[in-house]
């Protein structure tokens, strides 16, 4: 019935809540660290797509933690 | 004497920091601890009318750093309970009135006379946010169940983590049973997830606090209600003591309300 659909989707609306806020927060606490991330991969795309063809949607710039040694990671896939 | 300085901070407006820092500051003199509570909501002042003691305000906190006054001169004793005293935020300057170097001199000056300082800090992140946490020894974040909530709260502690900032709590603030049992709000353990910080309060939504703020008489000195019996407990751990934490569960309905709601469902 309609009314037990609805009364279903709000049942859940704090476990969505706590799901968004996880992933967001993962996202944001990486770029709250290394606030640079964001504009070195603007800085990536326009230097690099001087030269090949790259979607810029696909370019994945983190910072990775290898046994104590920060890694500045880099994934451009080429077209 | 070498007094504690805690600061109460949440990111997000409006959650409950000032109502926290009235019945901890409260709380800790009551239990014979000489407590001040600092206003740092500098052009908001609040502190005092939760407290009842606005009438007693004659110099506020930036006469004390721009030295217009003593700072003894700037303490507002409490009149209920000894040991309690308040500096109050000032209403007619603006957020730039105090700097950070200011507040740190000032705290440290009080760990002399005190055995602790609670600093209401103001909301967001901003200066007003620094000069309430840098000189702290220990952060309470005071958040609620609620996304935007946790999301600033979530914020403040990465911040205080880059300051070295190591000694933060977490007080879950206007829980409401109903609505947790629904589904239709985060429990305690649902943020508890979310945020890794350790866990010093859980205090359930009460409509008493409304009145109680209205008379300025903070829950903790009306102990038979939800909250003034939270913000005990949240002393208690403060000091050091391991208190369980309660279980915020629904109020049992009287014979008549279980009636009349089981016409209502009908
Ligand atoms: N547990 C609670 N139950 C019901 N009402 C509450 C509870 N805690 C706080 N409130 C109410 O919420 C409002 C905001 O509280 P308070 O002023 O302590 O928040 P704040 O974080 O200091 O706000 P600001 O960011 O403006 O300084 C007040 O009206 C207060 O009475
Ligand atoms: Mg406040």
């Amino acid at each position: 019935m309609f009314l037990d659909f609805f009364k279903k989707s709000k049942k859940n609306s704090a476990q969505k809540a706590k799901e968004r806020l996880q992933i967001i927060l993962a996202h944001e606490r990486v770029s709250n660290k290394a606030p640079f991330l964001d504009d070195l991969r603007k800085d990536l795309i326009k230097v690099v797509a001087k030269y090949v063809d790259i979607d810029p949607k696909e370019i994945d710039v983190s910072l990775q933690k290898d046994n104590s040694i920060e890694v500045l990671e880099i994934n451009i896939p080429i077209k | 004497m070498s007094g504690k300085v805690l600061t109460i901070t949440s990111g997000k407006g409006g959650v409950g920091k000032s109502t926290t820092t009235a019945n901890l500051a409260l709380g800790l003199a009551l239990a014979g601890k000489k407590a001040v509570a600092i206003d740092l909501d500098i052009g908001l002042r609040n502190l005092d009318m939760i407290l009842g003691l606005e009438n007693r305000i004659v110099y506020d906190v930036v006469n004390v750093v721009e030295k217009v006054c003593k700072v003894k001169q700037a303490l507002i004793k409490d009149k209920r309970v000894d040991n309690l005293f308040l500096i109050a935020a000032a209403q007619t300057r603006d957020k730039s009135a105090v700097k950070s170097e200011q507040v740190l001199e000032l705290a440290n000056e009080l760990r002399k006379e005190f055995d602790y300082i609670i600093l209401d800090s103001p909301a967001g992140i901003e200066g007003g946010f620094r000069n309430a946490m840098l000189p702290a020894d220990e952060v309470i974040i005071v958040t609620t169940p609620e996304i935007s909530a946790v999301r600033d709260a979530d914020r403040v502690i990465g911040i205080l983590e880059a300051h070295e900032k190591k000694d933060m709590s977490l007080i879950i603030n206007r829980i409401n049973p109903t609505l947790v049992k629904k589904g239709d709000m985060m429990s305690k353990n649902d943020v508890l997830q979310v945020l890794s910080i350790p866990l010093i309060g859980v205090v359930p939504e009460d409509g008493n606090i409304v009145s109680y703020t209205n008379i300025g008489e903070p829950s903790i000195l009306h102990q038979d209600s939800p909250s003034g019996k939270a913000y005990k407990n949240i002393t208690q751990r403060v000091l050091g003591k391991d208190v369980p934490f309660m279980e915020i569960i629904e109020r049992k309905k009287g014979i008549m309300e279980t009636i009349i709601s089981f016409f209502k469902e009908q």
